[in-house]
């Protein structure tokens, strides 16, 4: 691999923009490749870049036979995301676990008392209202979504947003009972049942948790569990 | 987590050390890690990341000095089938194609 290309690739994945390393196994010749823009494809086969783009959306790497000869397509997506909504002591364990996982984890709590830089080093903390934070990090395919305050007036809006998104997991923190109000206020607010059926709540794998720490396993354990047996596309 | 593979094989490039990636392109059966993943390593053998459990990290190593050396790209193949892989004993029963390079 030339150093200029490495490099190239460095500034694609800090911008968070996918590529592919397409790398031509007869000549070991590698190019970049986008899900959008021809200009990079400039001497590579249609059938290449089509592929490299369905590797991208796929998030699976794989070595195709082309016009080219076999080249491997290495797929460099932008990190997973983890929201989490409530700067709780959960979190506190759940924050650096998913981070060790390859997520981007960021908290949401608009009570300054929690969402502290010292209770959560190197995680970004959002202090916006749940609503207006979630407009900001527009969840999408890869976001898992966590609400963990047990309060309606922040677990509700940011529950809300998160059902109007594409996150592939969206998991709610409370008991059965505190779900079933929950699930009744979403849907005097408008969401039907099938939406509201993206919610796991309560979440995560039932392993008998009990600490904050036992609790964030089993909550990483579903959102894994969720990611690689069911989604994203 | 590759991440950091690559930016450690950029900082081990900036300090003037000769590098290689090894990538697995593909695999067969129970390969322990999968397609996509990363190890970087140096002339010195410090290396970062797997390509498997760990079975066959020693060789590729291995052929990875000698990639350093040439300049030249090198594919190489791990499986029960292979006597290679016996001697370095890939346990789990798969195969995988790694794929080495220097970073020039």
């Amino acid at each position: 691999m030339e150093r200029s290309l490495l490099d190239r690739l460095a500034q694609d994945r800090a911008a968070k923009r996918p590529v592919v390393v397409a790398t031509f196994l007869d000549t070991g010749e590698q190019r970049l490749l986008y899900l959008q823009g021809k200009e990079n494809t400039q001497g590579i086969d249609h059938a290449i870049a089509e592929a490299a783009r369905a590797a991208i959306v796929a998030d699976k790497p794989r070595t195709i036979d082309s016009a080219q000869g076999k080249v491997f397509l290495n797929v460099f997506n932008p990190p997973l995301r983890l929201i989490l909504v409530g700067a709780v002591h959960i979190a506190q364990a759940l924050a650096p676990m998913a981070a060790l996982a390859g997520f981007d984890v960021a908290i949401v709590d608009p009570r300054g008392a929690f969402a502290t830089p010292d209770r959560f080093p190197g995680v970004s903390l959002h202090d916006a209202w749940p609503d207006e934070a979630m407009t900001a990090l527009k969840p999408d395919l890869r976001t898992a979504v966590v609400t963990l305050t047990h309060d309606p007036k922040l677990d509700d809006p940011a529950l809300a947003a998160a059902l109007r998104s594409d996150a592939f997991y969206i998991g709610a923190l409370g008991s059965k009972k505190t779900h079933a109000a929950r699930l009744g206020r979403l849907a005097e607010a408008g969401f039907p049942e099938h939406e509201l059926a993206r919610i796991r709540g309560p979440l995560g794998l039932a392993i008998g948790a009990v600490s904050p720490a036992e609790i964030a396993v089993s909550a990483l354990a579903e959102i894994i569990q969720v990611l690689r047996q069911a989604g994203p596309a | 987590m590759s991440d950091d593979i690559l930016t450690q094989a950029a900082r081990w490039r900036d300090e003037g050390k000769p590098v290689a990636l090894a990538t697995v392109v593909e695999t067969w059966g129970s390969a322990p890690r999968p397609v996509g993943s990363q190890l970087a390593v140096t002339a010195e053998g410090a290396f970062l990341g797997s390509v498997s459990g760990g079975c066959i990290e020693g060789a590729v190593i291995h052929a990875a000095q000698e990639v350093m050396a040439e300049g030249r790209p090198r594919m190489l193949d791990f499986g029960v089938t292979n006597e290679q892989a016996w001697e370095v004993g890939l346990a789990c029963g798969g195969k995988i194609k790694v794929y080495v390079e220097r970073l020039n």
